[in-house]
């Protein structure tokens, strides 16, 4: 029986496979995530004022600081628990191409992001009373802006996760790195929540397309020498 | 199958290598000793492909690193004392991802002919953060040579490691070395190294200093062998 390199799809496909079976069977990471979340939304609701107007300027900031600081704890998480039984030398280690690992990861992450997402956005609908995030548009600038905040973090978390301060450090690098995306993300949501015109709308989401693919491309060329001593 | 040229590695200021020469044939089993800080296991790790050298040649079953990562990795197999496996996953599922990244074909009866190898074939359905430490190892050597690599890295794979614990690692080591594998394993039990290797050669400060094949310690043994070439 003689190894050969998998295809970059295939060993992407086991990553995932592998994060997904793992995460059903202790659920650290995504109840970490959804416990933060709940909370950050519930204080939110008892610290502001829930007339109709502030309702709408406030909801797309709200959502967005929740989903970036549960994103983070998930990053970390996922990174961790390669790192500190020696994981990431075993998938180093793999003949595969090292993109195969950065895609695995990140696509690992934005599902537990999303899964996350899911869970919180009823939840905030009941609490603040909004049905305005249902909107499709709405849901499409949240899977955009997850796809940029979780590509630039897996890659920033494969560098962050080698230091002893990794759960200082990755926000620290993460957050500057990450500003344009969760402005973008945040202008394009409310743009959509307050009803504004779809021409306010389409710098924002065009910023948030470009700001993708760029980080995608950025990370598949460099995380080969991330993740390499 | 392993030839290594006037390896220099450093970390910053740190000299960590400095022209290291090693040079092992197909089918030697080589116990790589030395001291704390000699060096061992960034010298593995470079062999490894973990790790790029700062200066000098690397090659591994005929192929350079680090142009050849790929095709050296596809060669190898490696046992550190973490036994990169993943808890939350049962000792059979691990092995199943390990092969899916190897890119084996048909391999649910190789999985199973090195489960019985390593003894944990009644335990595939079990998680491995249920296991003990030595069959955690013991899992770590099976999904080190599930790819029937041509040459095996052991880093310190008695760390941690009971009497028995030692005692089963060393058949599942002879099972390991006896299929005509090329094997360097660093170790600090000299007894055990004794046992299992045919070649000792000794790091220290960075180089080789001394090497000797088993059939060289007539009089003596391997600890005066050791000792000799420290204080030299």
């Amino acid at each position: 029986m003689k190894p050969s390199a998998p295809s970059l799809l295939k060993a992407t496909f086991a990553i995932v496979q592998k994060d997904l079976a793992a995460e059903l069977r202790s659920r650290e990471l995504l109840s970490a995530m959804l416990v933060f979340s709940m909370l950050v939304i519930l204080i939110f609701n008892f610290a502001l004022e829930l007339n109709i107007d502030v309702r709408k300027s406030v909801t797309a900031g709200v959502l967005w600081t929740t989903f970036a600081f549960a994103g983070t704890l998930g990053l970390n998480r996922s990174m961790a628990v390669e790192k500190d039984r020696g994981c990431m030398d075993g998938l180093l280690l793999a003949p595969v191409d090292r993109s195969a690992i950065f895609f695995g990861k990140a696509i690992s992450n934005l599902a537990f992001m999303l899964i996350v997402e899911a869970i919180v956005i009823p939840m905030y609908a009941i609490l603040y009373n909004e049905t305005r995030i249902f909107q499709p548009e709405f849901l499409g600038v949240l899977l955009l802006g997850s796809i940029g905040y979780i590509a630039v973090g897996t890659l920033l978390s494969a560098m962050s996760v080698q230091t002893r301060t990794r759960d200082v450090l990755l926000p620290i690098l993460l957050f500057p790195v990450a500003v344009p995306v969760l402005l973008a993300s945040v202008k394009a949501s409310g743009g959509i929540i307050t009803g504004a015109p779809f021409a306010e709308i389409l710098t924002p989401l065009n910023l948030l397309i470009v700001y993708d693919i760029v980080f995608i491309a950025i990370s598949f060329m460099v995380f080969d020498y991330v993740v390499e001593e | 199958m392993i030839e290594v040229k006037k390896l220099v590695k450093r970390f910053g200021l740190k000299t960590i290598l400095r022209g290291l020469d090693f040079h092992v044939e197909p089918g030697e089993f080589v116990a790589l000793l030395g001291p704390n800080g000699a060096g061992k296991t960034t010298f593995l790790r470079i062999l490894a492909s973990l790790s790029r050298p700062s200066m000098g040649s690397v090659k591994v079953a005929g192929y350079s690193l680090p142009n050849d990562s790929a095709n050296v990795r596809a060669r190898l197999g490696v046992v550190s004392h973490m036994p990169l496996l993943y808890p939350d996953l049962t000792a059979e599922e691990n092995l199943h991802f390990y092969a899916q990244m190897y890119g084996l074909a048909n391999y649910q009866p190789r999985i199973t002919e090195v489960l019985e190898m390593i003894g944990l074939e009644a335990r595939r359905k079990d998680l491995v953060r249920t296991f003990s430490r030595g069959m955690q190892q013991r899992l770590a050597i099976g999904r080190a040579v599930l790819h029937d690599p041509e040459v095996v890295l052991f880093d310190e794979p008695y760390t941690g490691l009971d009497q028995d614990a030692s005692e089963m690692l060393d058949e599942v080591l002879r099972s390991v070395a006896a299929k005509g594998r090329t094997v360097v394993m660093t170790s600090h039990d000299l007894a055990r190294a004794e046992d299992l290797a045919t070649r000792f050669d000794i790091l220290s400060r960075g180089v080789i200093a001394a090497s000797a094949k088993r059939e060289d310690f007539k009089d003596s043994n391997l600890l005066d062998f050791y000792k000799k070439s420290l204080e030299s």
